[in-house]
C-alpha cells in the first residue's frame, strides 16, 4: 500500500513529496524486498493478506497514536484499553450470550472513546502532563479489569465476534485488513480537513496556535477521543485473532508509539504524516516476519528490534536536523 | 568535570518567594506521607489492627529501597528534561551479572562489574540521546528491548548464587534499621550535594529549565545530560545489587515484574519533579517513595485485592500531579 516512489523524478522532489517520513518508506521498501528474498512465497494474495491482518491492529493503534503525537502528546494507555477491551468483552458474553456482536463493538468502541474523553481532559482541563495521564489511567484500567476478573478473566468470544479478527469478507479479503483500510481511509481523510492544521499546529505551538484563535483544548480532547477509538477497535481486531487472554494489549503502546516515531513523527508534536506512521507500524510487522523467518532465535529479536529504532530514528534525526538546517538548538527531552 | 570557566555560578533557578513554601511540592508530598500515614493508621486501628508497629514501619522503610535507589536516579535524569525507560531491565541483567559473578568470583569483583555495566549503560543511553538526537523516550526504549533480548537469549530463569557474606547488605540490621536503608540514605545523601550543591548540579537544573538558554549561558548541555543518564544507571547499579542481596539470587524479572521504570518514572513526578525538567528535587522524589510505600502497606493490612491497589495507585498519582500543576505559579508542568 505504500513503497517508495520509483526515482524519476529528481530525489529532492520525491523527498519533499514524502515528507518527514522519507526513511520510513525506504526502511518499509528495503524490509519488503528482504522479505521477498527470504520467502518467495511471501507475496502470494493470501499470504500477503495475512501478513497485513497481523499487522492491522498496530497500524490502527499507530494511527490513533499518531493524532496523540502530532499535538505534543502521548497516550501510554492504548495498551491497556485493548487488554480491557477484549477482557470486557469475554466477560459481556459470559453474562450475556446472546448479545449481538454489534452492540458489543459498538459498546467497546463507546468505551474506547469515553476513556480517551477522560485522558483529554484530565491532561487539558487539569494540566496534568498526558505521560502521567495515560500511565495513571493504564495502572487504573488494567488494575480494574483484572480486580473485577479476580485475576484471570473468563468466558469466550462467540465467532459472531470474532470473525472481524479472523474471517473473510467474500472468501478472500480477511475483514481486518478492510478494517485497516477503512481506519487508514479515515485518518487520511482526517488529516486533509481542518481540524488536521489546527492538530498539527496545537503540536508545533500551543500558545500560537491559541493565539491563532485554536482552540487547543478542544483539538487535543478530540485527539485522545480518537486514541481512544483506534485501541478499542484494535481490541476487537485482537480479540478475534488471538482470543482472550489477560496480556492481550501488554505492550502495544510501546510499540505503538515506536511505530509512529519510526515513521518520521516528533515526539513532542508538530511533524510527520499520518501515512508514514502507518508504514512506521508497516515496517515494525514486516521486521518481526523477517526475523521470524530469518530463525533469529525469539529472545533476541527485542535486540534487534532496538538496535534498528535506533538506528532508523537517529538516521532520521541525522538526515533532516543537521543537514538541512545548521542549527544548534537540539529538540531533545519530553515534551510538556 | 565540566571545567566551564564562562559558567555563571547562578544559572540554575531563581529563589522562590517565602510564602509558597508550603506550596513547594517537596513540602507538600511529606505531608502527604504523613497524612496517608496517619489515615492509614486510623483505618487500621478501626479494624482492630495496629498500624504503627516497629516491625510494620521498619517493613515499610524496607519496602522503600529499590524504588528509592530507582527513582532518586531517575529523578536526576528526568531533572535535564530526559528520561529513563531502560531501568527495569538494567535492574533484572545487573542481579544476574552480580549474582552468576559472585558464584565462582569475589564480591568485589561482581559489585565492580555491575557498577561497570550500569555505567555503560548510562553512558550509552546519554550518547544517543545527545549525540543521535534521538528523543531520550525512544533512546532509552530502544536500550530497553536490547536489554532484554540479551536477558532472554543468555538467561532461562534466576541463575548464580549470592553468597551470604553479601546477603547481609539484604537482611541485616543495625538495631531496628535495616542496613540497606543506611545504602539508600547514602545514595539519596550524595544524589542531593550533587544536585543542590554543586555546580554540575545547576548545569543539571539549567539544562533541563531551558536546554537553549543553558546553552547559550555556557553550560555543556550534552555533557551534562550524559553525566545524568550515567549518575541514574549507577543508582540502577545499586538497586541491583541490593536486590541481588534480598533474592540470594538472579532474577529475569527483578526489576521488570515490579515495573520500575513507569514505577520510578512515577515516584519521581509524585515528589514534584516537572516532567519537563528543571524544577524538582531528590527529597520530593523520597517523599514520594514513601508515599507509595505507605499506600501499599496499608493496604496489604487492610487485605484489599492487589488489583485494586493499582487503580488507587493510578488515581493517587494523577491527583497528585493534578495538584502540583493548580498549585504552580510558573509555566504548567
Amino acid at each position: 500500500m505504500t513503497t517508495a516512489n520509483p526515482t524519476i523524478r529528481p530525489y529532492r522532489r520525491v523527498a519533499r513529496s514524502l515528507g518527514t517520513g522519507t526513511p520510513v518508506y525506504v526502511l518499509l521498501a528495503v524490509l519488503l524486498v528482504a522479505l521477498a528474498a527470504t520467502d518467495p512465497g511471501f507475496y502470494e494474495p493470501d499470504r500477503f493478506l495475512a501478513f497485513v491482518k497481523r499487522a492491522a491492529p498496530l497500524v490502527i493503534l499507530a494511527a490513533g497514536q499518531y493524532l496523540v503525537i502530532v499535538c505534543g502528546e502521548f497516550d501510554l494507555s492504548v495498551g491497556a484499553i485493548v487488554t480491557a477491551g477484549v477482557v470486557v468483552a469475554a466477560e459481556l458474553y459470559d453474562s450475556y450470550p446472546d448479545a449481538s456482536w454489534a452492540v458489543v463493538t459498538g459498546g467497546l468502541l463507546l468505551a474506547g472513546a469515553l476513556t480517551g474523553l477522560l485522558s483529554g481532559l484530565i491532561t487539558t482541563k487539569l494540566r496534568v502532563p498526558s505521560f502521567i495521564t495515560t500511565l495513571g489511567m493504564m495502572l487504573i484500567l488494567e488494575g480494574a479489569v483484572f480486580f473485577w476478573t479476580g485475576g484471570s478473566p473468563h468466558g469466550s468470544l462467540p465467532e459472531e465476534f470474532r470473525r472481524l479478527g479472523r474471517g473473510t469478507a467474500g472468501g478472500w479479503l480477511p475483514w481486518a485488513v478492510l478494517a485497516c483500510l477503512v481506519a487508514g481511509a479515515a485518518a487520511v481523510f482526517l488529516m486533509r480537513s481542518d481540524f488536521s492544521r489546527t492538530l498539527i499546529a496545537t503540536g508545533d505551538s500551543e500558545r500560537t496556535a491559541a493565539l491563532a484563535g485554536v482552540r487547543v483544548h478542544r483539538v487535543r480532547v478530540i485527539a485522545f477521543v480518537l486514541s481512544g477509538v483506534a485501541a478499542a477497535l484494535a481490541a476487537v481486531l485482537v480479540g478475534g485473532f488471538s482470543g482472550v487472554s489477560a496480556q492481550a494489549g501488554r505492550g502495544y503502546e510501546f510499540e505503538a508509539i515506536t511505530a509512529v516515531v519510526l515513521g518520521g513523527v516528533v515526539l513532542g508534536g508538530g511533524r510527520g504524516s499520518v501515512v508514514a506512521a502507518m508504514a512506521g507500524a508497516f515496517s515494525l510487522q514486516a521486521l518481526f516476519t523477517l526475523l521470524n523467518l530469518q530463525g533469529v532465535s525469539g529472545a533476541l529479536e527485542s535486540t534487534v528490534q532496538g538496535v534498528i529504532v535506533i538506528a532508523a530514528v537517529g538516521l532520521g534525526a541525522a538526515d533532516f536536523s543537521r543537514l538541512r538546517r545548521r542549527r544548534t538548538h537540539p529538540s531533545g527531552g519530553t515534551p510538556s | 568535570m565540566t571545567g566551564t570557566a564562562v559558567a555563571p555560578p547562578t544559572v540554575a533557578k531563581s529563589a522562590p518567594p517565602r510564602r509558597t513554601r508550603l506550596a513547594d511540592p517537596a513540602v507538600g508530598v511529606w505531608l502527604a506521607a504523613a497524612a496517608v500515614t496517619a489515615a492509614g493508621w486510623i483505618v487500621v486501628a478501626a479494624r482492630g489492627g495496629d498500624f504503627l508497629t516497629l516491625a510494620n514501619v521498619v517493613g515499610i522503610l524496607q519496602n522503600c529501597v529499590a524504588l528509592g535507589l530507582v527513582a532518586v536516579g531517575q529523578t536526576a535524569v528526568i531533572l535535564t528534561g530526559s528520561l529513563d525507560l531502560s531501568v527495569a531491565y538494567l535492574i533484572s541483567l545487573g542481579t544476574l551479572v552480580a549474582a552468576t559473578t559472585m558464584e565462582d568470583g569475589s564480591v568485589v569483583t561482581a559489585v565492580l562489574a555491575v557498577l561497570a555495566l550500569s555505567a555503560a549503560v548510562g553512558l550509552a543511553n546519554g550518547l544517543v540521546v545527545t549525540g543521535l538526537k534521538v528523543n531520550a523516550f525512544i533512546a532509552t526504549l530502544g536500550t530497553a528491548f536490547i536489554l532484554r533480548g540479551w536477558i532472554e537469549d543468555n538467561y532461562t530463569g534466576p541463575a548464580g548464587k549470592v553468597p551470604a557474606s553479601f546477603q547481609h547488605l539484604g537482611y541485616d540490621r543495625m538495631g531496628p534499621v535495616p542496613v540497606s536503608l543506611f545504602l539508600l540514605a547514602a545514595v539519596a545523601a550524595a544524589l542531593w550535594f550533587v544536585t543542590r550543591r554543586t555546580r554540575f548540579g545547576h548545569h543539571l537544573y539549567a539544562t533541563g529549565g531551558d536546554e537553549h538558554a543553558a546553552r547559550l549561558s555556557g553550560v555543556r548541555t550534552r555533557r551534562t545530560v550524559v553525566a545524568a543518564h550515567v549518575l541514574c544507571s549507577l543508582c540502577v547499579g545499586a538497586a541491583a545489587l541490593f536486590l541481588a542481596a534480598r533474592l540470594g539470587a538472579g532474577a529475569p524479572w527483578a526489576g521488570t515484574e515490579a515495573r520500575y521504570d513507569l514505577e520510578s518514572i512515577a515516584a519521581v513526578v509524585l515528589g514534584g519533579t516537572a516532567l519537563a525538567g528543571g524544577r524538582g528535587g531528590v527529597a520530593g522524589t523520597l517523599g514520594g517513595v514513601l508515599v507509595l510505600a505507605v499506600l501499599d502497606s496499608v493496604f496489604n493490612q487492610l487485605g484489599v485485592d492487589p488489583f485494586f491497589k493499582n487503580v488507587v495507585r493510578g488515581v493517587v498519582i494523577i491527583a497528585a500531579v493534578a495538584l502540583y500543576a493548580r498549585r504552580g505559579t510558573g509555566r504548567p508542568a
